[in-house]
């Protein structure tokens, strides 16, 4: 009978055959624990498979007519397992697997000098898989129980593999406080969900709908409980201190997946989430959209400013989620306003940010990861010349860079439209603060856009262009052949998405039908959006220019080898190629706060003639080292009071359960007597 | 519409140049010199084309494409945007006015890695001020776009152009528009297009490095975009139909005409100011922005 559910056509058919071979990933390169490259390979193909697999049950879903479901009622646990997938959900499964199946090819190569040590490669693959296993099961769970076991699964998985450089000391303190960032987030989501079952009667998501007669009081706490819980996964402000220093320790395919994904689930079960609540005060999209700008504005700022490249995509992450919630909030606020419009415009740009984000930010991260990968170093003070050295990764990391700066025709432009185009309506269409407000939120969005351009500016002119700054950037080579296709396939999607806008909106349909009340097509007040004219114009335009160019300069070029004009100064060398630290400083004295200053540490001697010099900057992220840090300093030398009750010794652990059990008796007896 | 296009092109092809002459005429005047012909920077562009170019072997295919999305950008641009009355933007969508400023965004994310392409610590400077000061000015274009938007319930620039209406607001958006355009173009008081070695400078400084055919795209590239820009500047200030063909292509170029004049004349009488005052102007610009907003909010 449980076969039957493998032999449909439907959406959740090939889900779980995509499950299975997933599970087959995970455990098969246990079983090769003697042949390190079986091992390596089986891992690698059934993932891939698996996601392959994934990849057509999203899109079946996608383009279903109605909801996919199985449900197995499950008697010990009193509860229906049950895995659904609606539109909702297969918007969010399409991006998992297609950043997975990326990021499994890409790893296999990047770890393959790893493969004599069979242990960490099986370790890898293993939890690679539950990983994709658990992402795929957070985003399909139709209760609550099966949500948090699969939300658990997700967070302990990656915690592992952002410990792959276990022998490192930095990583694994990255872990750890990842590790603590989540499971404090999780405690919030527990609170939610028992309050939810308790309200409702069951875990069931089907059951929540009982929420609706909550108070409004009420509702706002919940929504507070869900933007923690959710919020501190996905690295919403101020809880987003832990990815920049997990991204950096994972290694890079991990970091692409983290980043582009993982993360995108807790955006997920915020929208899941969310129409479940009664309907919120305004106050609640009030604060979602200012801690979207606010962490928006911060993320971009400190990405401007970090020397090591995977810290600063990682702060660009938060940037971008910070975004996503900012287009929620103007959803929220939309509803509540009766602009019906420019919330669903803002829903819209929301998702679509969603899909964006994950492409080129995996596309990204695999390109940092490349460059890691040929020089040995994260760090902008070693890298340098390296397009010329490799060609292909260094172009496909120009174009993410173009994309996530939301230069057309590429993806991320579509979703800045959706977000910039619903704060433009507001302005045009309300009046008073609201109208005001606006203006305010439309030119931090451009301000932040700004940046945006300045960080992907800075990031591939300092690590890619001009003269290699270090020996191990001037004999770079470039990476091998399936980290290539990795990047490519992301590459493309970038600009399918970007030139062919239609597609992604058809995709998003579905899901935003879902939250939104009005339908898609009466958001087309923004009748659609590159029409085939303006794409005609430009390929001629750039056809025509380009023939132009090539045919005229083609004997134009002198022979010769030339440097670079030095101004008159004869022996340039490569110091004074233009540092990442040079590229910020103007932007810092003139536009940063003073909080977000690096701290310079500069040795000198103080002879006459000094000999050798030292200049060290750094910048940590300030809301940790002063607030979390200090915080948590202070919570456990408080806690420390308490450790004498952990006396260790088991008689006295008896007797505490012997006094909770009287208590609770107690209790009971004092409650039924007056009762009576 | 195909004409509607090459009409749009042509002009902006034939004609943008002559801007650049006229403002170098204009300042000449005022400083008592004869200056070079108006038509001086066709013969400069022209002969740019015939010689050849040196590249440094520390650049790549990005050093390359800089100065080719310097013209092809104005070029789209331009099918964008209305010329006065006389010709209807040819390409035109809600939404599009986000389109436009991108497009230029795309320009000078290539001309910023072009210059770091050199690998000159010379040109990584400029790249540096020219990505940090358009953070400041592009806030003031949108909130111009969104005072339009408001004025004329349209989306498109072709209807946000060509609505009809004054008023201090629409005054004040003008205002504004003018100093983004000389903050766009490299104008004083924000840049001086007219020396190279100067440790202040900030656009010349990044396509140092380009030679012959390179360097004439830029300067045609140039001189386009602050026609493109000074077309939207004059739809502004001119939205209406005088209903006569002759009399609106008159009105039309006697306003650009009007406004290259008074960048040479801004260029006459005042100093490039110094680049610590220069976000100070633009965050000036931003918040007079602000106030032409708040005056609709009535």
């Amino acid at each position: 009978m449980f076969f039957n559910y493998f032999t449909g056509n439907s959406a959740i058919s090939t889900f779980l055959l995509a499950c299975l071979l997933l599970l087959g990933g995970a455990i098969l390169p246990i079983l090769f624990l003697r042949q390190n490259r079986a091992a390596h390979l089986s891992g690698m193909i059934f993932s891939a498979a698996g996601c392959l697999a994934g990849i057509f049950s999203a899109i079946k879903g996608l383009f279903a007519e109605s909801a996919s479901l199985v449900s197995i009622p499950w008697l010990t646990g009193g509860i229906n397992l049950s895995l659904k997938i609606d539109g909702l959900a297969a918007f969010f499964l399409l991006p998992i697997f297609v950043v997975g199946f990326a990021a499994a090819l890409y790893g296999y190569s990047y770890l393959q000098h790893d493969v004599p040590r069979v242990r960490k490669i099986v370790f890898h693959w293993f939890f690679f898989n539950i990983l994709m296993l658990s992402m795929a099961a957070v985003v399909t769970a139709g209760n609550g129980l099966q949500f948090l076991i699969a939300w658990e699964g997700m967070s302990i998985s990656s915690f592992f593999l952002v410990c792959y450089d276990y022998e490192k000391e930095e990583v694994c303190r990255a872990g750890w406080l990842y590790f603590m960032a989540t499971h404090i987030g999780v405690a919030f989501l527990f609170f939610f969900f028992l309050t939810a079952a308790n309200t409702s009667g069951s875990l069931d998501f089907s059951s929540f709908d009982a929420l609706h007669s909550l108070s409004p009081a009420m509702a706002g706490g919940l929504f507070i409980l869900i933007m923690l819980g959710f919020g501190s996964k996905a690295g919403l402000f101020p809880m987003h201190v832990w990815l920049p220093e997990a991204h950096p320790a994972a290694p890079s395919h991990i970091s692409a997946l983290m980043s582009g994904v993982m993360i995108k689930t807790a955006v997920y079960g915020f929208l899941r989430m969310l129409p479940f609540l009664p309907p919120l005060p305004t106050w609640c999209a009030v604060l979602l959209i200012a801690i979207g700008l606010c962490g928006a504005l911060f993320g971009i700022s400190m990405a401007a400013s970090q020397n090591d490249i995977k810290r600063s995509l990682a702060y660009s992450t938060v940037e971008n989620i910070n975004l996503i919630f900012l287009g929620i909030g103007l959803w929220l606020f939309g509803i509540n306003a009766g602009l019906p419009v420019v919330a669903g415009i803002a829903l819209i740009g929301a998702l679509l940010h969603v899909w964006n984000h994950a492409f080129f930010k995996g596309l990204l991260f695999m390109g940092a990861g490349s460059l890691l990968h040929s020089t040995g170093s994260r760090f902008f003070a070693k890298f340098g010349g390296l397009l010329k050295r490799m060609p292909f990764s260094g172009a496909m990391l120009i174009l993410g860079s173009a994309a996530i700066a939301g230069l057309p025709p590429l993806n991320g432009f579509v979703s800045e439209l959706y977000l910039y185009m619903s704060v433009v309506l507001m302005g045009q269409q309300t009046h008073g603060i609201m109208a005001f407000s606006s203006l305010l939120i439309l030119s931090l969005m451009i301000l932040i856009g700004g940046l945006v351009l300045f960080t992907v500016c800075r990031m591939t002119g300092i690590a890619l262009l001009g003269e290699p700054r270090a020996p191990e950037a001037e004999n770079a080579a470039e990476s091998a052949p399936l980290m290539l296709v990795g990047m490519a396939i992301l590459s493309f999607l970038c600009i399918l998405a970007g030139v062919v806008p239609s597609v992604m909106l058809a995709a998003v349909a579905k899901p935003a039908q879902a939250l939104h009340t009005s339908t898609v097509a009466d958001l087309h007040v923004l009748p659609f959006l590159l029409t085939w004219q303006w794409t005609a114009i430009s390929v001629a335009v750039l056809c025509l220019l380009g023939g132009w160019l090539w045919l005229s300069s083609k004997n134009k070029i002198s022979e010769g080898n030339f440097p670079t004009w030095g101004c008159g100064f004869q022996k340039p060398n490569r110091r004074m190629v233009y540092s990442a630290a040079g590229f910020t400083q103007f932007a810092q004295d003139t536009l940063f706060a003073d909080s977000l200053s690096p701290h310079n540490e500069i040795v000198t001697s103080p002879d006459l003639f000094r000999k050798t010099g030292r200049f060290t900057q750094s910048l940590g992220d300030p809301l940790f080292n002063r607030f979390f840090a200090p915080l948590f300093a202070n919570l456990s030398s408080r806690a420390h009071r308490f450790h004498k009750l952990q006396a260790g010794k088991l008689n006295i652990y008896l007797l505490y359960i012997f006094i909770a059990t009287i208590l609770l008796i107690g209790l009971d007896i004092y409650q039924n007597l007056r009762g009576v | 519409m195909a004409l509607n296009i090459f009409s749009h092109l042509l002009l902006l092809l034939l004609v943008s140049p002559l801007l650049a002459g006229i403002i170098s005429r204009v300042k000449a005047i005022i400083g008592g010199r004869h200056g070079a012909p108006i038509l001086q920077l066709y013969f400069d562009i022209a002969k740019l084309m015939r010689k050849d170019m040196v590249l440094s072997d520390t650049t790549t295919w990005v050093f390359g494409a800089g100065p080719i999305l310097a013209v092809a950008v104005p070029l789209l641009a331009s099918v964008l945007i209305p010329f006065g009355s006389i010709s209807t933007a040819p390409v035109s969508f809600s939404g599009d006015f986000v389109l436009f400023a991108y497009l230029f965004g795309l320009s000078r994310f290539f001309t910023i890695l072009a210059a770091l392409d050199t690998g000159s610590s010379f040109e990584g400077m400029g790249a540096a001020r020219e990505a940090t000061f358009s953070c400041l000015a592009e806030p003031t274009m949108f909130i111009v776009f969104m005072v339009l938007a408001r004025l004329t319930g349209d989306l498109s620039l072709a209807g946000m152009l060509s609505a009809g209406g004054a008023g201090i607001p629409l005054f004040l958006a003008a205002v504004c528009l003018f100093i983004v355009l000389l903050a766009e173009n490299c104008r004083i008081p924000f840049d001086d297009p007219n020396t190279h070695l100067e440790l202040t400078m900030i656009h010349e400084v990044m396509v140092l490095d380009h030679s012959g055919p390179n360097l004439g795209l830029i300067e045609y590239g140039a001189a386009m975009k602050l026609f493109v820009l000074a077309v939207v500047l004059a739809d502004v200030i001119l939205p209406t139909s005088t209903g006569s063909v002759w009399l609106d292509i008159a009105r039309f170029s006697g306003l650009i005409l009007a406004l290259t004049v008074s960048i040479g004349l801004v260029e006459s009488a005042m100093a490039r100011l110094r680049m610590v005052r220069v976000p100070q102007l633009l965050v000036g610009t931003a918040l007079l922005s602000f106030f032409s907003f708040i005056l609709l909010l009535r």
